[in-house]
């Protein structure tokens, strides 16, 4: 069975195009902030206005073609993020696609975002073995899933407030670096020598794994108005001091779960997963489980399509199709 | 202009006035929410969509820019924080959403002000101590004074 899945994610900052081969093989990912969109259609960043995607996305359809050396003749189905998202700009992927899958007469896959960050760890890579822990971090969620197989998840745990990637730029802007705050703050943390010390964690009232971030942002604000930074000693120190916090909230709520359940995979998607102190953190657990890691790179850790083309591809072996009367959510499950 | 503050000495109690505002609230209403990062922002929207008799989750917008919350009248919950033109925020469809039957909040909406109807609702979060903040309610048009007048009036509990 060999499959070829068009993929196209919209849902919020970014236009991506994809072309995956049999659900797993990327032979073309399109992003529109690494292509010069000031040159060549004077985007804007963040790219929030559905005309702007509606602008980059036929440049990227052509160039994810290129790339992948096949064209619309060759495709076996189209995938497309449909939920969560801006409404306006998910609408201009998802019309796109119910375009393309109605012209070329292909079966059309509405795929989740966050379950397909989840998927993302299958990309260019061996199959996962279940069942798996997933944790998706990024900038709008912070999450931890328990997976038996692709399409059975429950949720186990949220964020209540912030989402780590928010609390990384935003702590970095507290602290006068620039954006985007993760890598700055990662580099500051890595010449740090402290490893250990950290905030207050947050603890939840009725006794539930979830995350709360929201009063880790405020600790940090508190702690440069009492001790202002004078130095860069100063400063490595305030990064690492934060970084540490963060790996401590996500760790130990996924070493609980992973002693709660027997998993022989953990799974971690979303921008926050390019952090390399977490993949650490997080390989050290692991090792001591004895199960797999399986963080994607970057470039399928940070939103793009072709975990979008990869999920829309399984999903259409699986017969789960749908149809043309499908439309965009602004929030929902996929669990 | 009407104005006057509450103390909240707590992230409680910050919830509990965004509560009893959200049990008061009716259509059409508009909130610009203005303070620092950690200010306690969203901790009040969380209590206004309580007050909404909404009971999932309430998480930061900052990333996805806009949630939207089914409550007793819908809550279109704004945060503008990551955008730096207004273009932007008209870009999301921004008077398409002023005119519907729901509230709308808005964090960090001082960073356009020209954006915001006369009539919007303004509170100003101010960070006393650790956990205490004093917020400001400012009504500025005369639609909405007697609304500000009944927040003024509940406040404390």
């Amino acid at each position: 069975m060999n499959s070829l899945v068009l993929g196209i994610e919209s849902s919020c900052d970014e236009t991506a195009v994809a072309v995956v081969r049999n659900a797993t093989q990327v032979l073309a990912n399109e992003v529109s902030s690494q292509v010069d969109t000031h040159r060549r259609y004077g985007g804007v960043v963040p790219e929030v206005a559905s005309r702007q995607h509606l602008e980059s996305l036929p440049f990227l359809v052509e160039a994810a073609f290129q790339k992948a050396g096949v064209g619309y003749g060759d495709l076996t189905g189209i995938a497309v993020t449909a939920a969560p998202g801006l409404i306006g700009a998910l609408l201009v992927g998802l019309s796109a696609a119910k375009g393309l899958a109605f012209r070329l007469d292909l079966p059309l896959a509405a795929v989740h975002h966050i379950e397909a960050h989840l998927y993302a760890a299958q990309l260019d890579t061996e199959p996962i073995v279940f069942p798996a822990l997933g944790l998706v971090v990024s900038g709008g969620h912070t999450e931890i899933y328990d997976i038996q197989d692709w399409g059975k998840y429950r949720l186990l745990a949220s964020t209540r407030d912030d989402a780590a990637g928010e609390a990384f730029d935003k702590v970095a802007k507290l602290m006068g670096l620039g954006y985007p705050g993760g890598p700055m703050i990662e580099k500051l943390a890595k010449l740090s020598p402290d490893k250990k010390s950290h905030f207050t964690r947050a603890r939840m009232s009725d006794g539930t794994q979830d995350f709360s971030f929201s009063g880790l942002k405020t600790a940090v604000s508190l702690e440069l108005q009492k001790n202002p930074v004078q130095n860069e000693t100063d400063q490595r120190n305030l990064a690492a001091k934060f970084q540490n916090t963060v790996l401590l909230e996500i760790g130990s709520r996924v070493q609980n779960a992973l002693e709660a359940g027997t998993y022989k995979s953990l799974i971690v998607g979303g921008g926050v997963a390019c952090n390399q102190a977490l993949r650490d953190h997080l390989g050290k657990m692991t090792g001591s489980f004895g199960i797999d890691l399986r963080v994607p790179p970057p470039k399928y850790c940070s939103d793009n399509a072709a975990m979008i083309a990869g999920l829309g591809a399984y999903q259409l072996s699986q017969g789960k199709r749908a149809d043309l009367s499908t439309t965009a959510i602004p929030r929902a499950a996929f669990y | 202009m009407v104005t006057s503050s509450f103390l909240c000495e707590t992230p409680e109690q910050t919830f509990q006035l965004g509560e009893a505002i959200g049990k008061s609230a009716q259509a059409g209403e508009v909130w610009c929410l203005t303070g620092g990062l950690g200010a306690g922002k969203t901790q009040f929207v969380k209590g206004m969509a309580k007050g909404l008799d909404y009971e999932a989750p309430v998480t930061s917008p900052t990333f996805s820019l806009q949630n939207i919350y089914p409550a007793r009248l819908p809550l279109y919950h704004f945060d503008w924080y990551r955008l730096n033109k207004p273009e932007e925020v008209e870009g999301l469809g921004w008077s398409e959403w002023l005119s519907k039957d729901g509230v709308v909040v808005v964090e960090w909406g001082d960073k356009f002000p020209q954006l915001l109807p006369s009539y919007a609702i303004h509170m100003l979060f101010d960070t006393v101590s650790d956990q205490g903040r004093r917020l400001i309610i400012q009504g500025k048009d005369e639609q909405n004074k007697s609304r500000v007048q009944e927040i003024i009036l509940c406040w404390p509990l």
